[in-house]
């Protein structure tokens, strides 16, 4: 029994770490006032990239960078789609959305379902790993996972204790008086929106690189959205969407793993539990009968206008 | 400053030329940008679009099958475009067309067989029904808990598609079949064929022409739009706005189920697995290029319809059939960008003198007298 808990906790946290990067860049992103709906798609491009890059230099280090840079671009896009040219986020973030999952389908046609050489592996931390049962499950990882011990700390600092933090939680709270003060509210949008898009894309190429090691169109199957809903299930705080992710990540390890012992269900039951998960965790966390006074930062969606102002 | 500053000044009034044109230049824009990813993937975008054209809008076979493959895209079009009049996102068309199909299919596969003309409409409002249940749980939690529809919509998509998987790769699947499809339906309710278009597209042009008329000469119209644009408004007003937020969505979803209406008994008479195949996010774009006018939607599926019917033959060219998707998210991108030169000009100022000298043919007078007040107060200045 033992044996199996600590597998299903490892690959709960291999799932969560997926969808981790994407949920705290959409936080980093919703919290400066911007919602960003195309996360699945720039995922997709993000897993894409990835891929095709070790495909052709079977070089990860490669892979990641590529990665991070189709991140930037298209970033930087949709900041100056949003930004500078004003236009509807919610619009624009589908636009993304679908723009996305057909460029990646379309460049990424040439290597589906070929399999890579090269995938991150597992590395086991010296002393740590040989802990049973926890080192088993934190220590006996890849890349990603470590680097996301070390994301989750820092964003969390970041955003309570820095004064860019404060800076940040001001933006999309109160633009206007940002502004006032004499910052930048246009390039602190940039930055942060380019930095979700890039934190998304890792999200991707975790998928595309190291929960599996091949590219198929449509791999992430509803993950983005999973990571969308989390931001508002976590409350746009870094330390709810950690708990988050852990749970939808047992969710949907234990619906593949329970097909093996309860063969009587249809496989695509358990396919629905993730979804059906994250509609009533948004439910619970964001329904209007709450008592307590919602967190989303208040100018979220909206753009910001200085003539309106 | 001594040079010149390119500014951006805002416009009051849109002229009806410049909204219909705007558009179409951003379009072609779109497909020009779109060219450089086809060249990035190694391929010849003009002959790829003029092939695309040729094929499926400039002779009649192919245009007959552009307007089929357009069929459910209109209705997806029609169910996002009532929905967005509200400031609803609903992006679950998709999963409520496959519970529109899953519901008529229950009932053309093990119903009650009944005569013809009356058992396509049985069939037709249990497609309507299908979408609408599925729309209304999102719906309720909109309305009566603020749960944000956009996120359940999508939600709900992966469960209907995946129960749709379930039937026709369980229950419903034909037998000696190995995909995932059930039997024909019987021929009954096929809807007829009318010089190779099919009949759902009389049915389209009509509830088109019916939710302009509804959203244009009605009341419950009028109050869509106070809602949409001012909620507060709406609220004070005494307008019924989670009512409203119930019907609107409950009838984009009766758009979306019949969407599988049409495609089950028009065009491929079974239901089968990954029926929708993306019509519903399609049907986001086609609300979003045209503007949210019922008639508008009509003629823009047309063109994703061709799109679509074309993807087959740019295949045979070695060009990914994803194209077709690619290509509808840079149009979108591209009309979203365009739509900033709707709202403001680009002008021209010289830093030292005050006056504008930048091209003004718009019908908007404002900045003018703006300048001329300038000018007089400079005078004063001098004098």
């Amino acid at each position: 029994m033992i044996p199996f808990i600590t597998s299903i906790c490892a690959a709960a946290i291999v799932y969560a770490v997926s969808i981790l990067y994407a949920a705290i860049g959409e936080i980093f992103s919703q919290r400066a006032g911007i919602m960003n709906l195309g996360i699945e798609g720039i995922m997709l491009m993000g897993a894409m990239t990835g891929f095709v890059t070790v495909y052709h230099t079977e070089n990860l280090l490669f892979a990641l960078l590529s990665t991070i840079i189709v991140g930037l671009v298209l970033g930087l896009a949709f900041a100056f789609l949003t930004v500078t040219l004003q236009a509807d986020q919610t619009v624009c973030g589908m636009a993304f959305l679908i723009f996305c999952s057909g460029l990646s389908g379309f460049l990424g046609k040439s290597v589906t379902g070929i399999a890579s050489a090269v995938k991150f592996q597992q590395i086991d931390i010296p002393v740590l790993s040989s802990i049973p049962v926890i080192g088993e499950i934190f220590f006996q990882q890849d890349f990603f996972v470590y680097l996301m011990y070390l994301v989750i700390p820092l964003s969390i600092f970041y955003i309570y204790k820095t004064k860019a933090g404060l800076m940040l939680r001001a933006l999309g709270e109160n633009p206007a008086s940002l502004d006032q003060a004499g910052i930048n509210v246009f390039a602190m949008r940039y930055g942060y929106i380019m930095f979700a898009c890039a934190m998304t894309t890792i999200s991707g190429a975790c998928i595309s690189l190291s929960y599996t090691n091949f590219w198929n169109e449509g791999m992430t199957g509803g993950k983005g959205w999973i990571a969308f809903s989390l931001v508002a299930f976590s409350r746009w705080n870094p330390a709810y969407a950690v708990l988050g992710a852990l749970l939808f990540g047992g969710i949907s390890i234990l619906g593949m793993n329970m097909q093996v012992y309860l063969p009587g269900i249809p496989s695509q039951f358990y396919g629905m539990l993730p979804y059906a998960a994250t509609i009533i965790a948004l439910i619970i966390t964001t329904g209007s009968f709450r008592k307590k006074h919602s967190e989303e930062p208040a100018a979220l969606c909206q753009k910001y206008d200085r003539e309106d102002r | 400053m001594k040079k010149g500053t390119l500014r951006f000044e805002k416009k009051q009034t849109v002229s009806l030329r410049r909204k219909i044109l705007n558009p179409v230049v951003f379009i072609l824009l779109g497909f020009v940008f779109s060219s450089i990813f086809i060249i990035a993937n190694g391929f010849q975008p003009i002959p790829v679009f003029a092939k695309m054209i040729s094929y499926s809008l400039l002779n009649t076979k192919g245009l007959i099958g552009s307007i089929n493959a357009a069929l459910p895209l209109m209705f997806c079009g029609l169910s996002v475009a009532i929905a967005f009049k509200m400031n609803l996102n609903n992006i679950g068309a998709e999963g409520q067309f496959a519970m529109g199909a899953i519901f008529g299919g229950a009932f053309a596969l093990y119903g009650p067989s009944l005569s013809a003309p009356l058992s396509s409409v049985v069939m037709f409002f249990l497609c309507a029904l299908g979408g609408c249940l599925w729309a209304l749980l999102a719906a309720a939690l909109k309305a009566f808990w603020k749960v944000n529809e956009t996120i359940v919509t999508l939600m709900l998509n992966y469960i209907a598609l995946l129960f749709l998987d379930y039937l026709c790769y369980g229950p419903w699947m034909a037998p000696k079949q190995t995909t995932a499809m059930t039997v024909k339906i019987p021929e009954s309710l096929f809807l007829p064929v009318i010089n190779g278009t099919s009949s759902g597209l009389i049915l389209a042009i009509l509830v088109a022409v019916l939710l302009y008329l509804f959203l244009k000469y009605t009341a419950a119209g009028y109050q869509i739009s106070v809602i949409k644009n001012s909620l507060s408004t709406a609220e004070y007003a005494g307008i019924p706005v989670k009512k409203f937020i119930l019907i609107v969505l409950a009838l984009s979803g009766a758009l979306a189920g019949i969407a599988g209406f049409v495609q089950v008994t028009g065009i491929v008479h079974r239901v089968q697995a990954q029926l929708p195949g993306g019509s519903g996010y399609t049907g986001i774009v086609i609300a979003y290029l045209s503007q949210c006018n019922p008639l508008a939607i009509i003629l823009v599926s047309v063109l994703f319809g061709a799109l679509q019917n074309s993807s087959s033959v740019v295949q045979i060219m070695g060009v990914p059939s994803q194209i077709v998707t690619m290509l509808q998210g840079t149009l979108m991108i591209s009309v979203i960008a365009g739509e900033f030169f709707n709202r403001y000009r680009i002008a021209f100022y010289k830093a030292e003198r005050n006056d504008y000298t930048s091209e003004r043919n718009d019908d908007n007078q404002e900045p003018k007298k703006r300048n001329d007040d300038n000018q007089e107060s400079k005078k004063g200045a001098v004098q």
